[in-house]
């Protein structure tokens, strides 16, 4: 199968085999008008299977939503078909609006304008707990 | 620092000033009959809590400052839908300072974030309540006179009871201090605040459903309500309830020199036969809390 290189664009690699279609929602790509490749279970040596995002035009993401979702991903932005930065995505200390608090008990449960926020209080075990009410969330699993 | 929402947002030597403060303030009141003269605390109580707001406002008055508030949501225009928000924003342009409980979680550090005034957790739900554990501490500390190499016993319901794991947070961070965890099975401490807080800080502890068998190990003995509502069914809690109510006869092989401690409202959980016994210390913690309050809003205002 093949997908055209892009010249001007980011390429999402190393995403955990089955992932790419959630990121695709999260970072809401069906609503650009560029093209976007989706790659499923491509043949990896480092993961075995893995997925790939192509996107044809350098937009801004959000790579707190692509840590929290997938700390592993590699980015790579390409501008006039030449690589011009390549790094990996972390787990971010903080997300804003990207997980929900579900206790019915939160501040935030009432108040509907306040922004979600989780922190995270455990690196190891990916452990993200609401800055309000301190509810566990866990980093994209 | 501009507010106090979570214990943890006070330093081991934060603590350490604040119990200096409340000590002077024990030894000489008149001193600080005036300290907050001109100041006005604001305490917004969004569900009913008598015995604390009564205790913000006594400490505020005892420093010469004056209160204003609400205390209950329905008088308020949180009543109309006004956010947390919005309302300590207004507050803040009448006040300097405030102390709020709020049903909701995290609603004190809403508050906190966009008042322009430093804001008091006075308890929010049940997640934090930080003068609470102020006041346990200046008790441990004037009943016992150290804050390290003690055996602490919690006993009734550790599991939701908010009060205890703020001690907990609070007391781990003190030299050689074992806690006996006493509790029904169903109503044991949190997984999590048995691995993140005492293993995490090497904490030594014990779990026990047998209140009797901990007591003579004890140096301070704090107790909780075990709450009907809490069980799964009635058979259960009726299986239960009495094991965890203290009596006389139950403090038989305690230490002469135990202190006995209780967030209050009691209920039933301690018999009105054990008020005599000069170790219980209850109700002057109650005192401890308005002396630890004057403290912390001194403290808070930036007043010496």
């Amino acid at each position: 199968m093949v997908i055209d290189a892009i010249s001007n664009g980011i390429v999402l690699d190393h995403i955990r085999a089955g992932r790419s279609m959630e990121l695709y929602h999260i970072l809401n790509l069906d609503k650009l008008q560029c093209s976007v490749a989706v790659l499923k279970n491509v043949t990896s040596k480092k993961m075995g299977r893995k997925d790939i995002i192509k996107i044809d035009e350098i937009i801004d993401l959000n790579f707190d939503v692509l840590g929290y979702v997938d700390p592993g991903i590699t980015v790579s932005i390409v501008r006039d078909g030449k690589l011009d930065r390549k790094f990996s995505v972390e787990l971010p200390e903080r997300v804003t609006n990207v997980i929900r608090c579900r206790n019915p008990r939160c501040i935030t449960s009432t108040e509907q304008e306040l922004p979600h926020i989780f922190k995270l209080t455990d690196r190891e075990k990916r452990v993200y707990r609401c800055i309000y009410c301190e509810s566990r969330a866990k980093g994209g699993d | 620092m501009k507010s106090v929402i979570d214990i943890r947002d006070l330093s081991t030597q934060d603590i350490e000033k604040l119990l200096n403060t409340a000590l002077d303030i024990i030894a000489d009141p008149g001193k600080y009959a005036q300290k907050c003269r001109g100041k006005k605390l604001a305490t917004l109580f969004f569900e009913p809590s008598t015995r604390t707001r009564l205790s913000f406002e006594a400490a505020m008055y005892e420093l010469g400052g004056n209160v204003l508030g609400v205390s209950e949501a329905q008088s308020s225009s949180a009543s109309k839908g006004e956010s947390v928000a919005d309302t300590v924003q207004v507050v803040s342009c009448y006040a300097d300072i405030i102390a709020m409980r709020h049903p909701k979680e995290g609603a004190p550090l809403v508050a906190a974030m966009n008042a322009s005034v430093p804001v008091i957790n006075a308890g929010d739900g049940g997640h934090n309540h930080p003068t609470q554990t102020l006041a346990d501490l200046l008790t441990i500390w004037r009943e016992k006179g150290r804050l390290d190499d003690l055996v602490i016993g919690l006993c009734g319901d550790l599991k939701f009871g908010r009060t205890v794991h703020s001690l907990i947070a609070a007391m781990s961070r003190y030299r050689n201090v074992k806690f006996v965890l006493i509790s029904p099975e169903e109503l044991r401490l949190p997984g999590y605040i048995r691995k993140d807080v005492m293993e995490k800080n090497g904490i030594v502890y014990e779990e026990t459903t047998d209140l009797v068998d901990a007591m003579p190990a004890l140096d301070v003995l704090y107790m909780t309500r075990v709450q009907k509502e809490r069980f799964f069914n009635e058979a259960d809690y009726v299986r239960l309830k009495d094991s965890y109510i203290l009596t006389p006869e139950k403090l038989k092989n305690a230490r002469n020199d135990m202190c006995i401690m209780h967030p209050l409202p009691r209920v039933n959980e301690i018999s009105v036969a054990v008020d005599k016994d000069p170790r219980a210390a209850y109700f002057r913690q109650v005192l401890n809390g308005k002396y630890m309050r004057m403290a912390l809003i001194m403290k808070l205002l930036g007043v010496n």
